[in-house]
């Protein structure tokens, strides 16, 4: 074979600069690969008996993978730089176009490490609609069109830079209130229902041992953990907006927080939101949120949460926050079984409806009905006032 | 081509760098297929990934980090590599609220306090007994202390480490970069061997990114059919070849069913071994028998509704 191995021997510095430049397309691809990687690697394929391609892409992978998702994209791009091969599909598949600064982490965050051609598919899509959102027909624009007929004092009006501030104000408040949950580990303290045995000796050696001065241990109060599922379908699009500065509020908290929307399906934002910039987020933001916007499926939306992120982001400390409507296209008891499904691994699950700030409105929406069993808490989210008054109730749960 | 510096751990911790460094380019000769076939030898049937993750954990010192659904044998490996390398196999169980008292030392206070009655008695001054009562004698090792502590070096596995809190997850880095301990009242205790430390997670936190770089990474997926059928022979010598055929290929259908947890190689032994002791020849003898002893594969209420008695004997078709 014509390998890396025999062109190792040709030339030592050929392979130095041929690593550095497998590094960098490492590196474009999203692994967290340095200068000691590098070595490392440079380590293995000076020491190592390695006959062929094979043996080294193995043992590159094994050395520079980080998580699951680099780990099966690897061989992909090992053959796309050494071998030139696949080069399309190596890229592609890897969910990150090379060149492209800006796009890569939103996407790397909100598509599966399958990487198949379908998590190409919300790119071009927002490109397209990037100029002129088509028009939709859905059961979510229906909904809407029915609230346009209601009371005008809504979010919708919400604009200035102002009301946005006081949103990301208002989530930091609620943040506040649900701030801590009692910890199972002990740190010392005067105070505290467990002897610390060590610390009380060690205090008392100076009055020969005998315990005098007694040492306690307590349970520390720990954050809560947030997942925030943002509905940003049709029906919600007048709200969306808004609620992603709440959102992006309580991510700017110190509380460990994941973000999500969802409106046909499911994608990762808390990156997005993250970025320091916060007229830069809000635009890549609104660009994703107002690129989507057809049909709601809550329950496949909650499907794919289940499945692919619940383990990840939930634990014993968190509280999922769902904002939405409750207008779903899929059936009624499939949402009921995710839901089933979502509150055996979180402790809380708090639903925002908008539309609970009107007059006379029951959760009739099928999906709204059948949910009720699981909500802990069903609270309006129309105003800031409503958000606002979540404090209160959020600090009991 | 200029000399690479020591890769981790530095230098200090690992004794003279120059000749652990020559060590490194000896050992990594050696083909991660002899690794494989101790493994074998061991009865841990495993494929060419995983040898060479472990080939590399061993040769280069770096910790291992092997991620994967829950039952694909990750606890397995370490033991199984424990046994090929003739090494002592020490592990740490993480669990939440797990902190680095119970990891790496605790004193015997018990022993402790005894001590200090009895040298009153001696009129010794305080520093004296305190210098006595933290001594060696009192120290109870806990698993990261007594690794680093080995002459030959153990095997350490940390099992379900995303299970600890994150501040574990730094203090535990600490340790894996220095390979060194301080103990206020002792003094610094250096690592006299350096363990081969692997390190099993399956998804219940997110891992740091700095934990990620610091380790090797190693997927581990399911077996295919192959490797499951070698396990399954290799466990059970016992089983009828066409009955170990049968089973394994239900069970990797099995994997493609909509389940919440699918079955582990754990469960296809103990399935396995569960039809042996029922004397079924094949799986298509007796449905009713059958569907009971899925109960060793299918560990929730959801995933035994999810195949009743028509699925099980649509896959018993397939496979029968």
């Amino acid at each position: 074979m014509t390998t890396i191995g025999a062109e190792r021997d040709r030339s030592s510095a050929g392979i130095v600069a041929r690593l550095s430049g497998f590094m960098a397309h490492l590196r474009l691809n999203g692994f967290a690969v340095g200068p000691g990687e590098t070595e490392a690697a440079l380590a293995f394929l000076a020491a190592g008996d390695l006959a062929d391609a094979a043996t080294i892409r193995l043992g590159l992978k094994t050395m520079l993978s980080g998580d699951r998702g680099q780990w099966e994209r690897f061989e992909a791009l090992f053959d796309a730089y050494w071998f030139g091969r696949g080069v399309k599909r190596a890229v592609k598949s890897s969910t990150i176009p090379r060149g492209d600064d800006r796009r890569p982490e939103i996407w790397r965050a909100t598509s599966a490490p399958e990487g198949s051609a379908e998590s190409y598919g919300p790119v071009a899509k927002l490109e397209q609609e990037e100029g002129e959102p088509p028009e939709r027909a859905s059961a979510g624009q229906l909904a809407a069109s029915r609230q346009d007929l209601l009371a005008r004092t809504d979010l919708r009006e919400l604009a200035g830079a102002d009301d946005v501030a006081e949103a990301e104000l208002i989530a930091e408040r609620l943040a506040r209130a649900m701030r801590y949950r009692l910890s199972r580990r002990r740190v010392p303290s005067i105070r505290g229902k467990v002897l610390d045995l060590r610390r009380s000796i060690r205090r008392n050696l100076s009055r020969g041992g005998e315990p005098i001065e007694l040492m306690y241990r307590r349970r520390p109060d720990r954050p809560v953990n947030l997942v925030l599922l943002l509905d940003v379908s049709g029906s919600m699009k007048v709200y969306s907006r808004f609620l992603v500065c709440f959102v992006r509020g309580l991510l700017g908290t110190w509380i460990e927080t994941h973000a999500f929307v969802f409106h046909t399906r499911l994608v990762h934002i808390s990156g997005v939101l993250r970025e320091h910039d916060r007229l830069r987020a809000m635009d890549r933001l609104s660009l994703m949120v107002e690129g989507f916007g057809g049909g709601t499926r809550i329950a496949g939306a909650l499907k794919s949460f289940n499945d692919r992120y619940a383990r990840e982001v939930l634990n014993s400390r968190s509280t999922v926050i769902m904002m939405s409507d409750g207008y779903d296209t899929d059936p009624a008891d499939s949402l009921v079984r995710e839901l089933a499904r979502l509150k055996r691994r979180t402790r809380r699950l708090v639903w925002l409806n908008p539309l609970l700030g009107w007059r006379d409105y029951t959760p009739v929406a099928r999906a709204m009905a059948a949910a009720m069993p699981f909500i802990d808490c069903f609270a309006a989210a129309h105003s800031l006032e409503s958000l606002a008054a979540l404090e209160a109730e959020l600090s009991r749960l | 081509m200029d000399e690479p510096p020591p890769l981790s751990p530095p230098a200090h911790a690992a004794g003279s760098g120059v000749e652990d460094r020559l060590q490194h380019r000896a050992i990594l000769k050696v083909d991660y297929k002899s690794l494989q076939s101790d493994l074998a030898a061991a009865g841990y049937i495993a494929d060419e990934a995983l040898a060479m993750a472990l080939r590399l954990c061993v040769s280069l010192k770096r910790p291992l980090l092997l991620e994967g659904e829950a039952g694909v044998g990750k606890t397995d490996v370490a033991k199984a590599l424990a046994a090929a390398l003739k090494a002592r196999l020490i592990r740490l169980q993480c669990y939440e609220g797990l902190d680095a008292n119970s990891t790496l030392y605790e004193w015997n206070y018990q022993r402790q306090l005894l001590a200090i009655r009895t040298h009153e008695h001696e009129r010794l001054s305080a520093d004296e007994i305190e210098h006595h009562i933290f001594s060696e004698d009192y120290l109870l090792r806990r698993p990261l202390l007594e690794a680093i502590s080995q002459r030959t070096p153990p095997v350490l596995l940390i099992d379900e480490v995303d299970r600890a809190d994150e501040e574990f997850e730094a203090f535990l880095m600490e340790i894996l970069s220095d390979f060194q301990v301080t103990i206020p009242e002792l003094g610094t205790v250096t690592a006299r061997s350096i363990p081969h430390v692997i390190l099993t997670s399956n998804g219940t936190r997110a891992l740091s990114d700095a934990l990620r770089r610091r380790c090797l990474y190693s997927y581990v997926d399911f077996p295919d059919e192959q490797k499951e059928l070698a396990i399954v022979r290799a466990r059970l010598p016992g089983i009828d070849q066409r009955l170990a055929e049968q089973a394994v290929r239900f069970v990797q259908l099995l994997r493609h069913e909509d389940l919440e947890k699918k079955p582990g190689i754990a469960e296809t032994l103990d399935w396995a071994s569960a039809l042996v002791g029922l004397d079924l020849r094949s799986l298509d003898d007796d449905a009713l028998v059958l569907q009971a002893s899925l109960i060793c594969l299918l560990k929730t209420e959801a995933d035994l509704k999810a195949v009743p008695r028509e699925v099980a004997a649509r896959l018993v078709g397939k496979v029968a």
